[in-house]
């Protein structure tokens, strides 16, 4: 790889070829702000707040999408960005609601930060704003595009990660939103309901339904675990408040899945806190279940094992299972001498 | 030669719409009726729109005579007194091209491109054809040496040493921003990639711009020898016009172009008979002025949303369909013939030390000769507002010309003498752009023409980058407050921060030059938006809402049309007495001046 | 409304056909179904996804990108007031007030008997001529007002074969 030195802020920079402004400024630990932006998707340019000032250049170079070149000097500060980026913010406000208080990003809302940092606290350019009916008739998330800031990555996300491209750009210029094809509300699209938009969407336009009034973002933890609902191992996060499940999302550090999920996985969480989740074994006797101990069940398990015999035992496992359960489940039982193993998802 | 006369009516857009066709038909009637046997065809804009229907006469032996102004009534007049009379009617006469002799009572007939005022001053490089040939008869291009430059390069020239002539002759895109074309012919020619392509934009989408459109429609064959020649020398095998789908007749004449180019193995799989193929494609746009923009319009062509993406990656490198694209304009690629037949040096020589050659002007506005002109660069604004297009009407008085359509800005009289090129019209805080000049008198208000101009881009803005969707409607907002009477001080500052950091901050050029009028009217005439903002006035008299109908005294003969037709009944007055409207209740609708027969309303400042 | 079987499919089909082979053809290919069934038929933009393999919310944004295109049935015949800088001094408002008058609708809209759609457009670069108007492809030029009802009338009398 050759490599390329820049100056940014004054600090002296050794990135690589072909890297962007805003991925050498991350080298160099110096934050920039971005919308639009994200690894995982094509570049598209389109916010306009990670602009920067770079020395001899003629206007403001967007860093998420400019490469940079050797002996570049870029300011991610200087006065001429921080004020192109407050009047940026201050357009994106005038035609945003101003509803913080009860807006379920409050805390994690991208726009929020960056109002607060660059001390924004009130547009300067009132005028007409826009004005779409919610939707919330599907189960699993709503979409508030009087929010939307039109950053395009639910739709890059749903096109280029998941496939199923319900979403696009419709319609141009003020008028722009992003919608399913004819207006139509997202369950009549060829959505999946993967949820990765609301994960990515920087402000509260997407917001899934279950997590409703269940907690702010600062009362959360979240809490990395494996997906349980198949052998992919996909890595989510559940949003915990106190001892109870409020959310989960999809986590980037996750090997398998990179922080994509599916619709189990980030919306199939809430039988945890089931009142009809069988949380101990239950033996019927006479007739009615009855709760047992784990020993009691267990044995009345190897029991009828043994009554059956070898030729009496087929075994029938679960795509929920990774590879490897799923081999020892075959092991276990050839070992016991029978040859009858199925799965699930052979079907 | 003709042996036969020869009538050629032009037959471009503006032709037709002043009546063209009805003259064409008129003049068959006359041939039929009074057994002449000529030749009747037609040819493209010459440029001279203010005296359309243009008939021209050619006489075996005789210069080329060119009527303007005919109708449909007098043309059969006109052409059976001069072919069988020898009689040129000078009422509509406008002057002789060419050699040949006159009966001598036509001596003064005036040389139409030397003594015309408005040819006086031009150049016609790019326009050499348009107003000559039959645009739909291929032969007629060949005739003036059509395809002999693409022959010259295929046969005796190494693809480098074209890229060398067209680098040499300084010719800069004529598109907008003024790139060196040769520079952007090296690089898609020293990109790697196992496909290339040539793409022509054709998409002239500013309102007053007309060049492109004429040039397709009079000589669409010049364009294609300029694509085929780019195709060679930068190694691409196929080529789209991109052409806006406003202009149906441009893109019949290049289909037609295309098609008996094909025929004569001029486009196509081994041309003349080379190793060099080169096929061509014309998409129709789908109205998108942002597809004016080059990567807009290739995602267009590519089947998308024609929404600008990021560059780098350049056309050059990663264009149409992700591969090599050498990407110019109409005028430009019309110009390349001329660089290879006249060579690089003659090019060269015409024009300033960085803008070379000429450049096309749609001249319109408040002037006297509104139409199609090619002036060497260099030449002032002076010369081509006065000279060329010989003033502002009625003797008034010259307030700013605004050249470069919407991305463009109002020049002001005190930089009248400024040349025109790249370098000088960006100083001022315009564009060259694709070339509209838009001549403003005394009587244009400027906060009117900026908020003109911004309700274009805004509505044309593709929404993509949130500096030109949100910044632009925001911008027109506050003009619309201003023109209507509720401008704010602050508006002035608010105008000026807001269209600084789109400027600095868009995606595309589209959106980065659109603040241009309203920045450069606050430049040069910010008195003029502190009158509509402090004073409530608009000098001009233009912006309604500021100004009252009034009913004069001296011509008000008190017979109540416009008492009758009020709507809000805000007018007074009994029968046969002075009327007054009262000036609180009035919806300035303007229904009251239609009705008054004696003149006697209007509006004041 | 015709019922969904009685949807010319083969009409969809045929245009796919002439342009499969070109690549990126999407917006050729709406060009030809609107001057097919006049508008873009919801039904055939759904069957040109599947033919396609493209996402419909994707052709959706194509077409309500380009303002070329319309998702609703439009008149036999199309009038355009240019709103370009020239017309505009020179008084296309005018002209504007007085279709409004004769056709009852606003800017946009079709009238009821679905002859005339009334729009705007850019400008259709005939400036020399301003103030214009466009019915179909034919120009207006140098307009005046009361000229505009006469003009109506030709196509109301289906007397405009003459271009």
């Amino acid at each position: 790889m050759t490599k390329l030195n820049v100056t940014i802020n004054g600090l002296p920079v050794e990135a690589e070829a072909g890297m962007t402004i805003l991925e050498a400024a991350e080298l160099a630990g110096i934050d920039i702000p971005t919308f639009c932006h994200d690894p995982q998707l094509v570049g598209a340019g389109a916010c306009r707040i990670c602009i920067v000032e770079v020395e001899n250049a003629r206007n403001l170079p967007a860093s998420c999408v400019t490469p940079i070149w050797d002996g570049m000097v870029i300011n991610t500060e200087s006065d001429r960005a921080v004020q192109a980026r407050k009047a940026n913010l201050s357009l994106l406000l005038a035609n945003h609601p101003l509803d913080c208080l009860t807006c379920e990003k409050s805390g994690a809302c991208s726009l929020q930060d960056y109002c607060y940092k660059y001390g924004v606290s009130e547009t300067d350019y009132v005028g007409e704003g826009k004005d779409y009916a919610v939707e919330d008739s599907n189960p699993f998330y709503e979409r508030d595009m009087n929010k939307c800031i039109l950053c395009g990555k639910c739709a890059r996300v749903c096109h280029e990660i998941n496939g199923a491209g319900a979403i696009d750009y419709a319609f141009r210029g003020f008028t722009s939103t992003i919608s399913p094809a004819f207006g139509e509300p997202v369950e009549n699209s060829p959505c999946v309901f993967c949820g990765m938009c609301t994960d990515i969407c920087p402000v509260g336009a997407l917001t899934p339904k279950l997590s409703k009034g269940k907690g702010r973002v600062w009362e959360i933890n979240k809490v990395k675990t494996i997906c349980p609902y198949c052998g992919t191992g996909c890595a989510i996060d559940l949003h915990v408040k106190g001892n109870e499940i409020v959310g989960a999302s999809g986590n980037r550090e996750g090997l398998a899945n990179k922080g994509h999920v599916c619709v189990k996985g980030h919306y199939g969480w809430d039988f945890v806190h089931s009142p009809d989740r069988l949380t101990k074994p239950l033996i019927k006797k006479d007739g009615k279940f009855e709760e047992a101990s784990w020993d009691e069940a267990l044995s009345l398990v190897a029991d009828k094992f043994k009554a059956a015999g070898a030729e009496g035992l087929a075994g029938l496992s679960s795509a929920r299972c990774t590879n490897e359960d799923n081999y020892l489940f075959q092991k276990l039982l050839r070992m016991m001498g029978s040859n009858s193993v199925d799965h699930c998802a052979r079907l | 030669m003709t042996a036969k006369p020869k009538i050629v009516v032009g037959l471009g857009t503006c032709g037709i719409a002043a009546g063209g066709r009805e003259v064409y038909k008129a003049i068959e009637k006359a041939l039929t009726d009074n057994s002449i046997d000529a030749e009747l065809t037609q040819t493209g804009c010459i440029g001279a729109c203010e005296n359309e229907v243009l008939v021209d006469i050619v006489k075996p032996g005789q210069p080329r005579i060119s009527y303007g102004k005919v109708t449909e009534e007098k043309i059969g007049e006109v052409i059976t007194n001069h072919l069988l009379n020898d009689k040129i009617d000078r009422e509509f006469a406008l002057g002789k091209i060419g050699e040949g002799e006159l009966p001598a009572e036509y001596d003064d007939l005036p040389n139409f491109f030397v003594d015309l005022p408005f040819y006086e001053k031009q150049v016609r490089l790019c326009l050499r054809n348009c107003g000559f040939i039959n645009p739909e008869v291929i032969d007629e291009y060949v005739e003036r040496d059509g395809y002999e430059a693409l022959k010259k390069v295929i046969t005796e020239m190494k693809p480098e040493e074209v890229v060398d002539v067209v680098k040499k002759s300084g010719l800069r895109g004529r598109g907008g921003g003024g790139f060196s074309t040769g520079l952007k012919w090296e690089f898609t020619m020293k990109a790697v990639g196992d496909k290339k392509y040539v793409v022509c934009n054709a998409d002239e989408g500013d309102p007053g711009a007309f060049m492109d459109r004429s040039i397709l429609e009079g000589d669409p064959h010049s364009v294609m020898e300029g694509m085929a020649i780019a195709g060679y020398a930068v190694g691409a095998d196929e080529g789209y016009v991109y052409c806006r789908a406003e202009y149906p007749l441009a893109v019949k004449r290049l289909k037609l172009a295309i098609e008996q180019a094909k025929e004569k193995n001029l486009l196509g799989e081994n041309i003349m008979g080379t190793d060099f193929s080169f096929d061509l494609k014309v998409k129709e746009g789908a109205g998108a002025f942002v597809c004016g923009e080059e990567t807009a319009l290739l995602m267009s062509i590519e089947g998308k949303r024609g929404m600008p993406r990021p560059r780098p990656p350049f056309p050059a490198n990663e264009g149409l369909f992700a591969k090599p694209t050498c990407l110019n304009n109409v005028e430009t690629f019309a110009n390349v013939p001329v660089v290879i037949l006249d060579g690089p040096d003659k090019f060269a020589s015409i024009g300033t030390e960085g803008s070379k050659g000429t450049k096309v002007f749609a001249l319109t506005g408040s002037i006297n000769r509104t139409g199609l002109a090619e002036v060497p660069m260099g030449i002032t604004l002076k010369e081509v507002v006065f000279d060329v297009a010989g003033g502002i009407i009625d003797d008034g008085k010259f307030k700013a010309v605004q050249a470069g359509g919407p991305s463009g800005g109002c020049i002001p009289e005190d930089l009248l003498h400024l040349p025109i090129d790249y370098d000088s019209l960006t100083g001022a805080g315009a564009m060259m752009g694709s070339g509209g000049l838009v001549v403003m008198g005394e009587d244009t208000c400027m906060v009117d023409i900026a908020r003109y101009f911004l309700t274009f881009t805004q509505s044309e803005s593709c929404g993509k980058c949130t500096p030109c969707r949100e910044g632009t409607k925001r911008m027109l907002e506050i003009l619309q407050r201003i023109v209507a009477g509720e401008g704010e001080p602050e508006d002035i500052e608010k105008l000026k921060t807001l269209g600084e950091a789109i400027k600095d901050t868009a995606l595309c050029g589209l959106g980065q030059t659109a603040p241009n009028p309203v920045l450069t009217t606050l430049r040069y005439f910010q008195d003029e938006y502190e009158k509509h903002i402090f004073d409530k006035r608009c000098v001009a008299g233009i912006c309604v809402d500021l100004m009252v109908y009034l009913i004069d005294a001296e011509l008000c003969n008190g017979c109540g049309r416009c008492r009758k037709a009020c709507p809000v009944g805000a007018v007074s007055g009994e029968k046969k007495e002075l009327h007054t409207i009262d000036t609180e209740t009035c919806i300035k609708c303007g229904v009251c001046v239609e009705k008054c027969k004696q003149e006697a309303i209007s509006l004041q400042s | 409304m015709k019922a969904e079987n009685d949807f010319n499919y083969a009409a969809v089909d045929n245009i796919y056909d002439t342009w499969k082979a070109q690549k990126g053809a999407l917006i050729p290919m709406l060009q030809e179904i609107q001057h097919e069934f006049g508008f873009l038929p919801r039904t055939a933009l759904e069957y040109l996804s599947k033919k396609l393999n493209q996402p419909i919310s994707q052709i959706y944004g194509v077409c309500t990108f380009y303002s070329q295109f319309h998702l609703k049935p439009r008149g036999q015949h199309i009038i355009r007031v240019c709103q370009g800088t020239a017309c505009h001094v020179r008084g296309i408002a005018k002209i504007a007030t007085a279709l409004e008058d004769e056709l009852q609708v606003p800017v946009g809209d079709t009238t009821e008997d679905l002859l005339f759609t009334y729009e705007s457009v850019a400008c259709v670069g005939c400036c020399g001529l301003a103030p214009v108007m466009m019915i179909d492809d034919v120009t207006y030029g140098r307009l005046i007002a009361t000229a505009v009802p006469d003009i109506l009338k030709k196509y109301e009398r289906g007397e405009d074969n003459d271009s």
